[in-house]
């Protein structure tokens, strides 16, 4: 008998929902059959089989919520003695290459190939650093814990060699996960009965991973960051133009490039031009990434998903329009992998199809800044002396302060303003 | 009811008075009940003034050997009776400055004999005052801080008559300092006193029934302060069971039990020195149904009795008896009152022996260590071989250390030698930040120093020590 592990299906994820099985006890598996579904923070991603054998017993319902990476989810009968249990889809980063033996409890299995905290510097998925006492830091290597999902009980929440001692190879610790946004300490959640919210008096939609992974990220994001915003209103006519002549040319290849396909070329030259803007804060230092990965908001049933465009500087306005719409659909049926909507380097949200006339959003922890575009309108405007209509847009570059100061934030809208009025720059 | 105070703490020791202290400063409505001297055996009979003998001792042993460091020093002598009264000042100014820093954080200090009784938030404290008539007191917490005393063992004899016969508070203030001396016990309060009378000339042999002295050091150490103070004078008898201790006609005759063996020996004085027995009587703690265990109030982590509203810190909530452990309960368990409390405390407790060479260690001995199945990496460095302790004449001595071989996380430190009291806090903040051998080795010790031997051990663990 093996036991499948529920498996991590990114580097960070700690639990995640069983949202379907595909398998019955009894069915006979091989390896590489899709055994079940499972929603994780952000996306939904398939378990395959490893191995072949008999599921004997499926030890998770469908639907089950908060399911802790590593805890046992089926057992599977092996047919020929030796066996090993699902591994994650082939895609997702080899968190964890569950191989408990099949007598061990999972307690003694040895440890996942989970990536080795770097004994240094370890960081959480935000970036923050991990402060660990020293030996904390080497029981954990050795026995490959990952110390940002273990929850410190030493002094400033430091993790100890106790922390290490009651965590699980490959697991957070107990305490860490599920409760983890509840207990944030500053964001203390009300109950709503404590609020004048009688019980019975609404609907309770279960939190599910995005929920959970928005409000956790963006509480810390807003209470954390010194956040200030820096609104230009931009004429956009000449953009309009140039995007009606770069459809027509493209019109053959089958590619419609959109307002915002432009906005993100324009973005990814601004950061060239004013690199400082392309920075991430950690404690170590500032990091000046070396390209603009631009990361699109994209709404999507429940939630709200960031898929990046990597190294927009470097691709045609074809290519970020082809590859943005694959994303975005991919993103709407929630079968983007991880890596598709993790680590980039700016983002761009735009409410401009409801009209918005302009917003600041909430930096998207480790970026440096986030661009909100409201609506392109005809507004009157002044010309010289003379008053005149053309088609604004106003858009705000919200600023992380402790990377981009007011002058630095201001450089990056003028190059913006500049690329966007004079679409024709961005081929210089 | 209103309530007269937000604490009590009975015993104004080492632990009480911190723990007051911290109560004042965390804004609670504190009183303290001393029924003797504010401070309590640490500051009044045990640890300060002990260390004001030891000091004499100390520099008349070294003024003995002046010429070992080319100076001349004719014949020196000492006036035992200006010994003492030193002594006694440091004890008073300690004790007049607990009595500032009550005043200073405005605790009410109640002079009596203190008792409890049952009552609501916590118990009621009834203290019979030293002035005369008596107080109940309401509080909504109490903490029981009465400390502990020698231990008398009167089947045989061991119990302080205040002549003959000593317990460490008579042998603190004797008239003259004995001609020969018998120490029942060798543990560090037993040893102290030894060292001192030694320095001073007396002839002094310690009886201890284990086959060690020091028992609860690393054995290597035992041996060696055993070495050591042998070189001094000092006689031992040990895994020698005292039968029957008694009042002679000059002085006092003890019998033995040597391995079978029955043997007596004479002395002019003896000091009993056989551990120590927490203060739990007269407390009223039958009537509110405390649980004691083996003489000591029972405690959880952080410091609550099974009593509602009832705390105990320091010796009569169990061992280590040290004075540190007292005021660190203290602190911690009015910080968990207050609902500032960290996590329980799990730091290891250094310990401390101030005879001549000094002795002080932390964590496991090699032999504890072993015995919890681990595999061991150990280091010695010997203080010969240090520039510093060469040129200080502190040759004596070495510092062992004790890594987890799979780990490298620092079990347990040893020293013996000149000063290492003041050098054994390395190793606690190593051990209580969870140092590896890899910070001990990153660490820049200063040069010269004695303590470069701390560092030279923890290399030589790892084979690859530099001085020797």
């Amino acid at each position: 008998m093996t036991d499948i592990l529920m498996p991590a299906l990114s580097p960070t994820m700690e639990e995640g929902t069983l949202s379907k099985w595909h398998v019955k006890e009894g069915d006979t598996v091989s390896a590489g059959d899709v055994i079940a579904e499972i929603e994780t923070d952000k996306a939904t991603m398939e378990v395959e089989a490893v191995d072949e054998g008999v599921i004997e017993a499926i030890l998770v319902k469908d639907g089950t919520e908060g399911v802790k990476v590593n805890t046992p989810i089926a057992r599977l009968k092996d047919e020929g003695g030796a066996s090993a249990p699902a591994k994650p889809p082939a895609e997702a980063p080899k968190a964890s290459e569950s191989k408990s033996a099949a007598a061990e409890p999972a307690a003694k299995a040895p440890p996942t190939e989970a990536p080795k905290p770097a004994p240094q510097a370890a960081a959480k998925a935000d970036g923050a650093r991990v402060f660990a006492s020293p030996l904390a830091r080497r029981l954990a290597e050795q026995k490959g814990i990952d110390l940002s999902a273990v929850r410190g009980s030493g002094p400033h929440g430091r993790i100890v060699q106790a922390d290490v001692d009651a965590a699980k190879p490959g697991q957070a610790s107990a305490k860490s996960g599920a409760t983890d946004f509840a207990k944030a300490p500053p964001a203390q959640v009300k109950s709503l009965e404590s609020l004048g919210i009688a019980p019975g008096s609404y609907d309770l939609i279960p939190l599910d991973g995005m929920r959970r992974t928005i409000a956790k990220r963006l509480t810390e994001s807003f209470r954390d960051i010194p956040h200030f915003p820096l609104s230009i209103d931009l004429e956009i006519d000449r953009l309009l133009d140039a995007r009606a002549r770069i459809n027509a040319a493209l019109e053959k290849q089958g590619v419609k490039v959109s307002v915002n396909d432009l906005l993100i070329k324009a973005s990814a030259a601004a950061l060239k031009a004013v690199p400082e803007a392309n920075a991430s804060f950690s404690p170590e230092g500032i990091a000046m990434h070396h390209h603009a990965d631009i990361a699109v908001a994209v709404a999507i049933e429940g939630g709200l998903i960031t898929p990046i465009i990597r190294e927009a500087e470097n691709r045609t306005l074809a290519d970020i329009s082809k590859a943005m719409k694959d994303l975005a659909e991919r993103a709407r049926s929630r079968k983007l992998k991880p890596e598709e909507f993790q680590g980039g380097t700016f983002s761009l949200s735009n409410l401009g199809m409801f009209g918005i006339k302009n917003f600041s959003s909430i930096i998207n922890e480790p970026q440096g800044c986030i661009l909100s575009v409201g609506a392109g309108e005809k507004r009157p405007v002044v010309h010289g002396d003379q008053l005149a209509i053309a088609t604004v847009m106003s858009v705000t570059l919200t600023c992380d302060h402790r990377v981009v100061d007011g002058a630095t934030g201001a450089r990056w809208v003028q190059a913006f303003k500049g690329f966007v009025e004079d679409p024709i720059t961005l081929l210089a | 009811m209103a309530l007269d105070f937000d604490l009590i703490v009975i015993g104004s020791g080492p632990g009480g008075y911190t723990a007051a202290i911290r109560a004042a400063q965390l804004g609670m409505k504190t009183a303290i009940v001393e029924r003797e001297l504010l401070g309590g055996i640490c500051l009044n009979w045990g640890c300060i003034p002990t260390k004001a003998l030891l000091k004499s001792g100390e520099i008349f042993e070294t003024m003995n050997h002046a010429a070992d460091y080319g100076l001349i020093a004719e014949k020196p002598t000492y006036d035992f009776a200006k010994v003492i009264d030193r002594s006694r000042k440091v004890a008073k100014q300690l004790n007049g400055g607990v009595g500032f820093l009550m005043k200073k954080n405005k605790i009410e200090v109640i002079e009596g004999v203190a008792r409890m009784e049952k009552g609501d938030p916590a118990p009621k404290v009834v203290v019979d005052l030293r002035a005369g008539g008596s107080r109940t007191l309401q509080c909504k917490y109490v903490i029981l801080a009465t400390g502990a005393r020698a231990k008398e063992i009167p089947a045989i004899g061991l119990v302080g008559d205040g002549d003959r016969i000593w317990t460490y508070r008579d042998a603190m203030t004797p008239k003259a300092h004995p001609a020969s001396l018998l120490v029942i016990g060798s543990g560090a309060i037993g040893l102290e006193f030894a060292s001192f009378y030694r320095a001073l000339g007396s002839n002094v042999t310690v009886i201890e029934a284990l086959d060690r002295i020091l028992p609860v050091e690393d054995e290597e150490i035992s041996a060696a302060a055993q070495k050591a103070l042998e070189k001094r004078g000092i006689k031992f008898r040990i895994s020698a069971k005292v039968t029957k201790l008694a009042k002679s006609k000059d002085g006092v005759t003890v019998t033995l039990d040597a391995s079978g063996k029955s043997e007596t020996l004479e002395a002019e004085r003896a000091i009993v020195a056989v551990g120590i027995d927490a203060n739990i009587e007269k407390l009223g703690l039958d009537t509110l149904g405390v649980k004691i265990d083996r003489g000591h109030v029972v405690t959880d982590p952080h410091c609550a009795t099974n009593v509602k509203g009832l705390y105990a810190i320091g010796d009569v909530a169990g061992p280590p008896w040290l004075a540190h452990k007292a005021s660190h309960e203290g602190v911690h368990c009015v910080e968990h009152i207050a609902g500032k409390a960290g996590p329980p405390i799990k730091a290891p407790i250094p310990g401390c022996t101030y005879t001549t060479p000094q002795v002080a260690s932390i964590g496991l001995t090699e032999t504890q260590a072993k015995k919890d199945g681990r595999k061991v990496k150990v280091g010695r460095f010997p203080f010969r071989a240090n520039g510093k302790a060469i040129a200080s004449n502190e040759t004596e001595g070495f510092v062992k250390t004790i890594f987890d071989e799979q780990t490298g996380a620092l079990l347990g430190a040893h020293m013996i030698g000149g000063e290492v009291t003041e050098m054994i806090q390395g190793f606690a903040l190593a051990m209580t930040l969870e140092a590896t051998e890899a910070e001990i080795m990153a660490t820049v010790f200063p040069h010269p120093t004695m303590s470069e031997a701390m560092h030279e051990a923890s290399l030589d663990a790892y084979g690859i020590v530099l001085n020797t």
